[in-house]
């Protein structure tokens, strides 16, 4: 398989994750090693995914029709 | 590469029952009896009711899988075409006219991506109080749409340019499997009705999906086969896309709690990370790109999501009423077991 010549683009989003072009293996701080094989990887950096290191929307703004308080 | 096919798979659905005088005509036509002058008929429906919604259905299943005994050819038939202008025309006002309209586009997609805590919804009524029984008759009428996840959106790549095109398409690549057909997300739902002792042989539950879950997919299939509504159908697939990874994340809980199966949890899970990822995609590759190229999308993307929402509003209230009343969500209840054919 010929080299790719194009770099490989990372965007990040101004309210969400950071998006990483092909499959990746990303290496935690305890060596832990997990892989995504998506044609585009949403990689968490605001820390509350759930299934981090991939994005899962918990970064979005939470609100309540009705207050905690009064439940 | 394997080439065997499953028969169950590939096996054409059988033609549902009419429930009324459109759905009737349309069968009929189906049937090779020819289309009668319906104008009348779609005037008095109700066009968010089962006879007219049916109807419409049949007619684009045309484009999809076709029916057993059915002629491929019927897709092309002129009167049979005119009909489903008609009934299309009536689905389509009666949108127009059941939501705000406007061009806000920015003011829609935050409204999309805050999360309701303690919104009432589906996937909510199913994390922490619904039953097996309330959990197979979604999924039974989900299949309506899953066993054929993607198609509907496919139809609007060649009535795209350039980057919005490029990015859908890796979108829908996802939504295939990328390129590997275990994969694909109508595959991955099929194993989850197995899973359930659901029947996922393709079409199994039209008989009994209700008008509220046909008029979901019937929306899909009426922006994507015109060029006229390419807006919209971006609209509707941004808040499947956007909406999903949460509703995801509760019915992974749900299927967790009530003990469904590997294959169940799954499914949902691959749609939190999945559509994680299709938001932004949908957001910053599609919608921004194809607006900034023509601002005149901009209202079409956003009928496209407000219809979206009026139709899940519709479909959410037909669940849980049904189910809050302790009454089936189906036409006709599952057997026990769920896998026999409804009678």
């Amino acid at each position: 398989m010929p080299a790719d010549p194009a770099p490989r683009r990372v965007r990040i989003t101004d309210d969400g994750p950071v998006l990483l072009e092909g499959p990746v293996e990303v290496e935690l701080p305890d060596g832990r090693r997990v892989v995504s094989s998506r044609p585009v990887t949403a990689l968490c950096v605001c820390g509350s995914s759930k299934r981090y290191p991939f994005c899962d929307t918990s970064h979005r703004r939470r609100v309540r029709a009705v207050p905690e308080e009064e439940r | 590469m394997t080439t065997t096919t499953d028969p169950v798979r590939t096996a054409r659905p059988a033609l549902p029952t009419a429930r009324g005088p459109l759905s009737g005509a349309v069968l009929t036509a189906l049937g090779g009896g020819g289309v009668a002058d319906r104008t009348a008929d779609v005037a008095a429906a109700d066009p968010f009711g089962d006879d007219l919604q049916l109807a419409l259905y049949c007619c684009y299943e045309l484009h999809y899988r076709g029916f057993a005994g059915v002629a491929d050819d019927l897709e092309w038939d002129p009167a049979l075409l005119t009909l489903r202008r008609e009934l299309e025309r009536a689905f389509l006002a009666a949108l127009r006219a059941a939501v705000p309209g406007g061009d806000d586009l920015a003011a829609e997609i935050d409204a999309l991506v805050v999360e309701h805590v303690d919104a009432p919804g589906v996937s909510a009524h199913l994390r922490r109080h619904g039953d097996l029984r309330e959990f197979r008759e979604y999924i039974a009428l989900r299949s309506i749409y899953h066993l054929k996840e993607a198609d509907p959106q496919a139809w609007v790549i060649p009535r795209l340019e350039g980057q919005a095109k490029a990015a859908l398409v890796t979108v829908e690549h996802d939504e295939y499997g990328a390129g590997r057909g275990e994969r694909m997300h109508a595959r991955l739902f099929a194993d989850m009705m197995r899973e359930l002792g659901l029947s996922d042989a393709y079409g199994h539950y039209l008989d009994v999906a209700p008008a509220a879950v046909l008029a979901e997919v019937n929306l899909m299939s009426l922006c994507g086969l015109h060029r006229e509504l390419r807006g919209a159908l971006v609209g509707q697939f941004a808040v499947v896309e956007l909406t999903s990874s949460p509703g995801s994340d509760r019915l992974v809980r749900a299927a967790k709690r009530l003990g469904c199966g590997p294959a169940t949890e799954g499914f949902y899970a691959e749609h939190v990370e999945a559509d994680a990822v299709h938001e932004q995609v949908v957001r910053h590759g599609i919608i921004a790109p194809l607006v900034a190229e023509d601002p005149a999308m901009a209202a079409d993307v956003v009928f496209g999501m407000q219809a979206t929402g009026v139709l899940d509003g519709r479909l959410s209230q037909h669940l849980l009423t049904s189910w809050a009343a302790g009454r089936s969500a189906l036409l006709r209840p599952l057997a026990d077991g769920g896998a026999e054919p409804p009678a």
